[in-house]
């Protein structure tokens, strides 16, 4: 079952592809933290990087920070192995930390299912929005709504996000 | 000639992609019936060599053929013309992809 909303933020520690481990709790002060699920071989997950790079390019100085997580099964997708992620992290200079679930257990607490599926916590890691990031993957001048932008935005200005829960559209995260 | 259709329900975008493609086979007034093919086990992308959902294949031969694809049950990359990357190919790429496997197409409005 997904976290439900105004859950706490669940702690995790994860290799992430620069080689150091990456924990929330390293991100006390960030004023929006968000805890994105993706991957390499996804064509939802490729559409939609772009816009999470600018994302955070965007915000990081306004203190919110992105944790991009892959939890795919890399004997199945071997695009989604942690040297490939490690590679892609290169390629398009990540300026947020692309951290490896090689157990796969922190997708399993959060409950999430798709590639990308964003988990938004606030200030006091309190779950605010999850979901989409917009609601157009195909055409990025053709989005209406920026879900995730909005609510980051809301989060800074100390207002609650609204809407709060858009379904994720994507692959199925690649169990074992 | 054989149009089939091949998707796999948790991969979001075969509905779309079919709505598209039966809109250009129809502006092309050959309007083939469409033969939808559901993917939904491992063997069976084995056996299909099914590189992802959606997948169309013209008389057995894939629209938008990419060397040594991998095969499962994924959802499948497609590049546009401008280098972008989305889970289904525009209405123009389908047309464009069956112009080249010579099947005249009418290009509608």
């Amino acid at each position: 079952m997904v976290l439900a909303l105004e859950s706490k933020l669940l702690a995790f520690s994860l290799p992430g592809t620069d080689g150091n481990t990456y924990s929330p709790d390293q991100y006390r002060q960030a004023r929006a933290l968000g805890v994105v699920f993706t991957c390499n071989h996804c064509p939802y997950a490729k559409a939609w990087e772009d816009r999470l790079i600018q994302l955070q390019r965007d915000f990081a100085k306004s203190g919110v920070q992105l944790l991009l997580i892959s939890s795919n099964d890399p004997a199945k997708i071997p695009d989604d192995s942690f040297e490939n992620m490690k590679r892609r992290s290169k390629e398009k200079a990540y300026p947020f930390p692309y951290l490896f679930d090689e157990s796969q257990e922190v997708a399993r607490a959060y409950g999430a299912t798709r590639t990308p599926e964003i988990f938004l916590f606030d200030a006091d890691h309190v779950l605010r929005y999850h979901g989409a990031p917009d609601d157009n993957f195909e055409d990025p001048a053709a989005v209406t709504q920026h879900y995730a932008r909005d609510a980051i935005e809301a989060l800074i200005a100390g207002r609650r996000p609204e809407p709060t829960d858009i379904k994720p559209v994507g692959c199925t995260i690649k169990w074992k | 000639m054989k149009i089939e259709f091949l998707y796999w329900e948790e991969c979001p975008s075969h509905t779309e992609t079919l709505a598209r493609l039966r809109e250009v086979l129809k502006e092309s007034e050959l309007d083939p019936p469409v033969e939808r093919i559901h993917v939904e086990t491992d063997d069976q992308a084995v056996s299909l060599k099914f590189p992802g959902s959606p997948t169309i294949r013209i008389d057995g031969a894939d629209l938008f053929p990419v060397p040594d694809e991998m095969v499962g049950l994924t959802c499948r990359v497609y590049y546009t013309p401008e280098g972008g990357v989305t889970p289904l190919p525009t209405k123009d790429m389908i047309r464009s992809a069956l112009t080249a496997h010579r099947i005249k197409i009418t290009k509608g409005g």
